[in-house]
C-alpha cells in the first residue's frame, strides 16, 4: 500500500511550468510538472543538477511563482500572489533548511531562531519561549546564546532546522541539508528530519544524492524539467540505525 | 513588524560594523556641529554689534558725504565734497534740540615713546566726543574745548596701546611721537574688553584740529550728531537737511541709530545665513557619504536580505530596517554634531575674542535637516535592498 494513501494533500502543483530568459534565450525550467505533497509524509525531490529540481524547490517553497499551472497550497491557488503575500505564506506555513545553513552571522542560535516569528509578529516572552523550546527540540537548548560563529556545521544546520520548525510550518523544505556536513553530522541531520517526520511533520528533502533521498518513504525523480518517476521507497535508509553502526564520536571540546 | 523591533535591528546591524558607522557619522557630525558653530558665530557677532550701537543710545545721528541710498552694498561714486569742520560748526549753531555735535577724523598712525612703538587708528573728535564715542576714562582726563581750538598736541590712550608703550606706568603726562610729532598723554581708557571691538583698545584719541594737520587734511569724515532726546531724532534730521542742503545739494546722508542698526543687521543676517548655508552643503556631503556606505551594505547582506525574505520578512520590512539604520546613523551623528558644535561655540566665546550665541532654531534646524538626511540618502539603498528576489539573494555569495 502507498504511504500516501489517504493522507490530505498539504500541497500541491497542476501543470507547472517555469520558463525565464537567459541570456536572450528562453529557458525552459519546469514543464508541467504535478505533484502532490501530502501532510506527514517524507518525500524527497531529487534530479541532477540542471534538472529543475531547484525551480520547483523554489516554487514548492512560494519562493518563486509558475509562469504557468496553479500550485495549491492548503486547496488555495498561491500561483498568482504578490511577493508579499508569498512572503506572509512562506512565514507561516514553509520551513526552510538550506546547504549553505544561512543563518544570520554575529546573531546568536536563539536571534536565528526568533527570525520567522519576528515577522510572524509574535513578540516578548512568547517568541523567546518558542524559540527556546525549538531549540532544546533539536538537542541545543544549551546553546541558545552561542554566534553561528562558535558552532560546528552540524550544530548550524542544527539551528537552521530549529529556525524551520519554530512556526509550526505545513512543509520543512530541506535543501540538500547534508551538503557542507561531514558524514556523521550528516546522517546526524538526516536522523533528526526523520525523527521530526516521525512526530508528524511534513519533510520535503531537495538532493541530488540518491542515498539521501532513500530516508524519505517516496521519491519524486526530475530531469529535464519534468517528474520522470515517482518510487516508493522500499527499504528507507533509517538514520538512527546508522548512527549506531558508525564509529563512536569523538568527543571534542 | 513593529518599529521598536525595527529599530533593535537596525542597532545591532550598526553595533556590528562600529568603525564603519563611525566613520559614516563623521560626515553628518562635521556637518551639523558646522551648521550649529558658523551660525553661532554670526548670531554672536551680529548681536554685540548691534549691541555696540544700542550701547551709544539711540539718539544719534550721523553725517556722511554723498549719496547713499540705504540699500546694501553697490558702488558708491567718491564724495565730490567732504564734510568739514565749518559744516559741524553750522549744525551746532542752527540746529535745535541737539546736545552734542561731534566732527569726526580718523587715520592710521604710528605711535611711538622710547624704543617702543605701535601701529594705532587715531580717532578725533571735539570736546563733546564723549557723548558719543563709548570708551571711558581710566585716569587722567579728555581734552579740552581750548585744546581743540588751539590743536593741542595731547592724547588719550586706548588701554593696549598704553599698556603696549608704558608698561606697569602712569602714562598721564608721558612723551609720546606721533608720526614723528610730539604730543603729551592727558589720559587714557579702560580696556573694552574682547569682542570684535578689541581694536577700539588700540585707538588713540586726539583733537580733530590736530588730526587735520597731523594727516595735512582739511577735511573730515563724518559728522555725529547727538539729539537731546530720542524724539527729537526725526526733527533734527529734518534740520540738518536743511542747514546742509544749500551747501551740499544731495551729495550728503543722514543716517539715524536706526537706520544704521537696520543695515548693519541685514548685512550680518545675510552673512550668518551663507555661514549656515555653507555649513549645510558639508551636511548635504555627509548625507551622501550615508547613502554611499547604506549602498555598500545593501550589497553586502545581500544574502541576509534574502534569509529575512524567505522566513517571512515582506517588502516594508526590508525597506524600514534600511531606513531606519540610515536614520540612526543621520540622528546619532546629529546628536553628537548639536553637542561638539555647542561646545565648540562656547569655547570660542570663552578662549577667543569672537562672541557665539546658539540659538534653539539653529539647533533644531540641524537636528531636523541631519534626520531628513537620513531619510532622504536611505531611502534609495533601502529600496534597493527591499526590491531584491530572495532566490537571487540566497544564492548571493
Amino acid at each position: 500500500m502507498s504511504p500516501v494513501a489517504g493522507r490530505e494533500v498539504v500541497l500541491e502543483t497542476i501543470g507547472v511550468s517555469k520558463s525565464y530568459p537567459l541570456e536572450g534565450v528562453v529557458v525552459n525550467a519546469l514543464c508541467g510538472v504535478d505533484l502532490r505533497i501530502h501532510r506527514g509524509e517524507m518525500v524527497s525531490i531529487m534530479g541532477p543538477s540542471g534538472s529543475g529540481k531547484s525551480t520547483l524547490m523554489h516554487i514548492v517553497g512560494l519562493l518563486d511563482t509558475p509562469t504557468e499551472g496553479q500550485v495549491l497550497l492548503d486547496g488555495e491557488d498561491v500561483s498568482r500572489m504578490t511577493p508579499n503575500q508569498l512572503a506572509a505564506l512562506r512565514n507561516k506555513h514553509i520551513g526552510f533548511v538550506f546547504q549553505a545553513f544561512n543563518l544570520l552571522p554575529r546573531t546568536t542560535a536563539q536571534a536565528n531562531v526568533e527570525l520567522p516569528l519576528v515577522y510572524g509578529g509574535v513578540s516578548g516572552p512568547e517568541r523567546a519561549r518558542r524559540a527556546v523550546e525549538a531549540l532544546e527540540r533539536v538537542g541545543l537548548g544549551y546553546r541558545t546564546g552561542h554566534f553561528p560563529s562558535q558552532l560546528s556545521g552540524g550544530q548550524q544546520q542544527r539551528v537552521a532546522i530549529a529556525r524551520a520548525l519554530v512556526n509550526r510550518p505545513s512543509i520543512v523544505l530541506a535543501d540538500e541539508p547534508t551538503g557542507n556536513l561531514d558524514s556523521r553530522s550528516g546522517v546526524e541531520v538526516m536522523a533528526m528530519l526523520q525523527d521530526l517526520n516521525a512526530q508528524g511533520i511534513t519533510v520535503v528533502v531537495v538532493t541530488h544524492d540518491d542515498r539521501i533521498a532513500r530516508h524519505a518513504e517516496r521519491i519524486v525523480h526530475i530531469l529535464d524539467g519534468r517528474v520522470r518517476s515517482e518510487e516508493i521507497v522500499a527499504e528507507r535508509v533509517l538514520a538512527a540505525e546508522e548512527l549506531r553502526s558508525m564509529p563512536p564520536e569523538e568527543v571534542a571540546g | 513588524m513593529n518599529l521598536p523591533e525595527a529599530f533593535r535591528i537596525a542597532m545591532r546591524a550598526l553595533a556590528a560594523n562600529k568603525a564603519r558607522s563611525a566613520l559614516t557619522m563623521l560626515g553628518v557630525i562635521i556637518g551639523v556641529a558646522a551648521v550649529i558653530l558658523l551660525v553661532a558665530i554670526g548670531t554672536g557677532v551680529q548681536g554685540e554689534i548691534t549691541g555696540q550701537i544700542e550701547g551709544l543710545g539711540s539718539n544719534l545721528l550721523f553725517i556722511v558725504p554723498g549719496q547713499y541710498s540705504g540699500g546694501m552694498g553697490g558702488d558708491q561714486a567718491p564724495p565730490a565734497r567732504r564734510l568739514t569742520l565749518e559744516d559741524a560748526d553750522l549744525i551746532s549753531r542752527k540746529v535745535e534740540g541737539v546736545s552734542a555735535v561731534v566732527p569726526v577724523l580718523q587715520g592710521g598712525a604710528t605711535i611711538k615713546a622710547g624704543n617702543r612703538s605701535m601701529r594705532v587708528v587715531v580717532a578725533a573728535g571735539n570736546e563733546q566726543g564723549t557723548e558719543v564715542f563709548t570708551s571711558t576714562l581710566a585716569g587722567g582726563r579728555h581734552y579740552r574745548r581750548s585744546e581743540v581750538q588751539v590743536a593741542a598736541r595731547v592724547v588719550g590712550l586706548g588701554s593696549r596701546v598704553a599698556e603696549t608703550l608704558f608698561p606697569g606706568k602712569d602714562p598721564v603726562g608721558q612723551r609720546v611721537s606721533i608720526n614723528g610729532q610730539r604730543f603729551t598723554v592727558i589720559g587714557y581708557y579702560e580696556s573694552l574688553g574682547g569682542g570684535l571691538s578689541g581694536d577700539q583698545d588700540s585707538q588713540v584719541y586726539i583733537p580733530v584740529t590736530t588730526a587735520q594737520r597731523l594727516f595735512g587734511v582739511n577735511f573730515i569724515n563724518t559728522i555725529v550728531v547727538k539729539a537731546a532726546t530720542a524724539d527729537d531724532v526725526e526733527r533734527v534730521k529734518s534740520e540738518i537737511r536743511r542747514v546742509l542742503t544749500p551747501r551740499y545739494g544731495e551729495e550728503f546722508t543722514v543716517f539715524t541709530q536706526e537706520q544704521t542698526l537696520g543695515l548693519l543687521s541685514d548685512l550680518l543676517g545675510t552673512l550668518t545665513y551663507m555661514l549656515a548655508g555653507i555649513a549645510g552643503i558639508s551636511l548635504l556631503v555627509g548625507g551622501i557619504g550615508i547613502m554611499n556606505i547604506m549602498l555598500v551594505s545593501v550589497t553586502e547582506r545581500t544574502r541576509e536580505i534574502g534569509i529575512r525574505k524567505a522566513v517571512g520578512a515582506r517588502t516594508y520590512d526590508i525597506l524600514s530596517q534600511f531606513v531606519i539604520e540610515a536614520v540612526a546613523l543621520s540622528v546619532l551623528g546629529g546628536t553628537v554634531g548639536i553637542v561638539l558644535g555647542w561646545s565648540g561655540a562656547a569655547a570660542m566665546a570663552r578662549f577667543t575674542p569672537v562672541p557665539t550665541d546658539v540659538t534653539p532654531w539653529a539647533v533644531a534646524l540641524a537636528f531636523f535637516f541631519s534626520a531628513g538626511v537620513g531619510v532622504f540618502f536611505g531611502v534609495y539603498p533601502a529600496w534597493k535592498a527591499s526590491r531584491l528576489d530572495p532566490i537571487v539573494a540566497l544564492r548571493y555569495e
